[in-house]
């Protein structure tokens, strides 16, 4: 698309120190934690950490809960988003398919309560198949309790990932299965396979990544030697076993292996565009017989049951805790309050950051000779926003701690840097909603304001603001989302140091005050899926 | 090939409703003659298709295909192929599957359902194009090569959804010709829809002609054109039109 190039030196500038302070201030944070970590680590004794066999294990327990986890999601996901892709017409599928959106938008911590509910000793999984005469419970910690949370969140991503690349077949396709015939195993073989084939690869390193790098659920459900990933053993080393340089160790191994997945994850094919459809309505002839209509029924009402039980759960036995108590109490005050401000300044933050690098790049590529300086700082920008997937939560946290541990006053700058590290999390996030918005907000308008002579400050009240107020409160919506439902970067910093409302949450879990727990779930709970559906842009994956 | 059981499509006052569209249609389509299907957008021209391919049902009234009454058949059971405007071919499929579909739709093929596909690649201009994906070919090959399906089906009834309208307007006139021919050797009954007089002037025997869900004129091709009491078949095929249709297109021998 071409853009117009007319943008004054004088208009480019000021975006362009501003994405270059964004640029000091992100390599600054990610920099000095990674320095504490290479401190900690300067004596040669890294070398002896690799042959550790408890570090061995905890990588392959990571990488193994990951690889099982993924499978499971995606070879799960396929009956799903092929039943909902058959069946275009259903009352309630829209319905369905928002539900889909809200394991992406709800606190890890929330979903594994209202897991433990459901599969838990005492929950209806276990009282059903007590029921039918079958003695042995499923049992929701372990590996199987990992292996069941990450499939109610990921199985949702996978589940939308193929069904919209199932409603971008083209709808003559449907029209010619039928005509020719085509059984339902043919269409999956030479229609729906190729289709998901194409999607799979990308899908499945994407929720790779993120079961490589979980940390709540396996918190929740893992611990012990048997059942931790790095990013856990990472926390005990620090909180319980305050063994730093094994926290380094990990933290390392953590990068190196994120590093890994990220560098396959961009060697997998990207979805493919499958070519433009004649915009007829959209029919599956294949989905009418009676057969295939009560198949897909029962796998989609499996479905939804699954996802539907545990946030039912979550409401059932938080309407049933003592709000009132609960909402008088001073920690629940002064966790809510903590919340609050991280979530906001972390937004913000994550905001000024995004808007920053969107507007340097937008100057960047209105320059009239892309000089190669611009175009290296144009990517460095652009890479900037995800450097985090490449150096998680916890290897942030872990640094940080360790390079404040020699100040000794972590407690009050714990929230700062819990602000830093949520702003950077939520960054891809909040680029990937605000980037497309602001790109086509410049095309559209950036010859006129020119004309016009707006520049500055009005250009901004006039031009900008009332066009991007919409995509920018979005994106604040959902990166305060993100910040409020973390419990990560928190849980390393310890509740001595820092209470938001998921270590509360946390904390009642441990200490058999689960009905508090159940309360204050569905308080966060409520809140952040509420954010998160103002976040949710409409049609669009975020997670891609 | 299939002269000998091309079969008339009868409509027998079939009436649909569809939203607030309400269809009705009454009419006959020639065994073994093209006969195009015409209208301005929304007269219902790719609802009389779905009707004869039964992607559509009807409220009442019959399809009658040869002597069978087909109303309830599902599409595949219908003895019937289809040609779109566009994406007729399986993108990720190459050729040789794509039209082996045609004849076993679990692709379980014989050598010598092998060698009709190669025969009819070949009689489409398309030989040895089999391992082919349908994305290295231009819009017109992969015409041909639905063509070419078409003709591996070997249905008495071949139903046209303006199937050139993607083409620019050099290789449409190619591919009339190749129509023409195909259909003076498969001797199917062909229903075009177009929005092209050209294409209805040198390939129709007969023209149907809907306005708002009905059948306004029914008439051969002749006689349709000459008509000028009705404005709506002035706009479609009046000098005007044609000449504005054949503008930028090299001169065409007048019928």
């Amino acid at each position: 698309m071409a853009r117009p190039r007319i943008l004054a030196n004088a208009e480019r500038l000021p975006a362009l120190a501003g994405g270059l302070l964004v640029l000091a201030l992100v390599a600054g944070f990610i920099g000095t934690a990674l320095a504490a970590l290479l401190c900690g680590r300067m004596d040669g004794a890294f070398l002896g950490v690799i042959g550790d066999p408890v570090v061995h294990s905890v990588l392959r327990f990571t990488l193994f809960q990951a690889a099982l986890s993924t499978a499971l999601s995606v070879m799960l996901a396929l009956p799903v988003a092929s039943a909902l892709a058959r069946q275009p017409g259903f009352a309630g599928r829209r319905w369905l398919i928002r539900l889909m959106a809200v394991p992406m938008g709800l606190p890890v911590l929330i979903g594994a309560l209202g897991l433990i509910g459901i599969f838990g000793r005492q929950g209806i999984i276990n009282d059903g198949l007590a029921l039918v005469g079958l003695a042995e419970p499923v049992s929701i910690y372990g590996l199987s309790g990992i292996l069941i949370a990450h499939v109610f969140f990921n199985l949702p991503l996978a589940t939308r990932l193929m069904l919209s690349a199932l409603e971008r077949v083209p709808a003559e396709y449907w029209r010619s299965a039928a005509s020719l015939g085509l059984s339902p195993l043919s269409i999956f073989r030479f229609i729906e396979w190729p289709v998901l084939a194409r999607v799979i690869p990308g899908a499945s390193g994407l929720i790779f990544m993120l079961c490589a790098t979980s940390f709540t659920l396996v918190l929740v459900f893992g611990g012990g030697p048997a059942a931790t990933t790095i990013e856990v053993a990472i926390y005990q080393a620090l909180r319980f076993d305050f063994d730093p340089e094994r926290a380094v160790s990990l933290a390392l191994m953590q990068i190196v292996v994120t590093g890994a997945i990220l560098a396959a994850l961009s060697l997998l094919p990207a979805a493919v565009d499958t070519g433009q459809t004649s915009g007829r309505r959209f029919v599956r002839f294949d989905g009418m017989g009676l057969a295939i209509r009560l198949l897909d029924a029962v796998v989609l009402l499996l479905a939804t049951l699954f996802l539907v039980l545990p946030l039912a759960q979550v409401i059932v036995s938080g309407v049933n805790a003592d709000l009132v108590k609960l909402l008088r109490e001073p920690a629940f005050r002064q966790a809510a309050g903590t919340s609050l401000i991280v979530a906001s300044s972390a937004g913000l933050l994550s905001l000024a950051c995004a808007y920053g690098v969107v507007s340097a790049r937008a100057a960047l590529s209105s320059a009239r000779t892309a000089a190669i300086g611009s175009r290296l700082l144009s990517a460095a920008l652009g890479a900037s926003s995800s450097l985090v997937l490449l150096v998680p939560t916890s290897v942030l946290a872990t640094g940080w701690f360790l390079a404040l541990r020699k100040t000794g006053d972590i407690a009050s700058f714990a929230p700062v840097i819990v602000v830093g590290i949520n702003a950077l999390m939520a960054l891809p996030f909040v680029m990937r909603v605000l980037e497309p918005a602001f790109v086509e907000h410049q095309a559209r308008t950036t010859r006129l304001a020119t004309s016009l002579g707006l520049s500055g400050i009005s250009r901004f009240r006039l031009v900008d603001w009332p066009v991007l107020k919409r995509p920018l409160a979005m994106a604040l919506a959902f990166a305060m989302a993100l910040s409020l439902g973390d419990l990560g970067a928190v849980a390393l910093f310890g509740s001595e140091n820092i209470s938001t409302l998921p270590s509360l949450i946390y904390a009642r879990m441990g200490s058999y005050r689960s009905h508090d727990a159940d309360g204050l779930a569905l308080i966060l709970g409520a809140i952040c899926l509420v954010l998160a559906l103002i976040g949710a842009p409409q049609g669009k994956d975020m997670r891609r | 090939m299939m002269t000998e059981r091309a079969a008339a499509i009868r409509l027998d006052q079939l009436r649909l409703t569809l939203g607030a569209m309400s269809f009705d249609f009454d009419c006959r389509f020639e065994a073994g003659a093209i006969t195009a299907v015409v209208g301005p957008s929304g007269s219902g021209k790719s609802t009389l298709l779905n009707l004869i391919s039964g992607f559509e049902r009807p409220d009442s009234g019959r399809v009658l295909i040869g002597d069978q009454d087909v109303t309830a058949l599902a599409p595949a059971g219908r003895p019937v192929s289809l040609v779109f405007q566009d994406n007729n071919l399986f993108a990720h499929l190459d050729l040789y599957t794509n039209i082996g579909l045609g004849i076993h739709p679990a692709l379980r093929l014989t050598a010598a359902d092998r060698q009709a596909v190669s025969l009819a690649l070949d009689r489409v201009g398309l030989g040895g194009f089999e391992r082919r994906l349908p994305g290295s070919l231009s819009g017109g090959e992969r015409q041909r090569a639905a063509f070419a399906r078409a003709l591996v089906r070997d249905k008495p009834v071949l139903l046209l959804d303006e199937p050139f309208a993607a083409l620019d307007p050099g290789l449409r006139a190619v591919m009339v010709e190749l129509l023409a021919d195909l259909h003076g050797e498969t001797g199917a009954t062909i229903v075009l829809v177009s929005h092209d007089p050209r294409d209805v002037e040198r390939l129709a025997k007969d023209v149907v002609f809907l306005e708002a869900g009905r059948v306004l004129v029914a008439a051969a091709t002749a006689d349709f054109f000459a008509r000028q009491d009705l404005d709506a078949v002035r706009r479609f095929g009046g000098p005007g039109a044609r000449l504005g249709a054949g503008l930028g297109v090299g001169e065409r021998p007048s019928p």
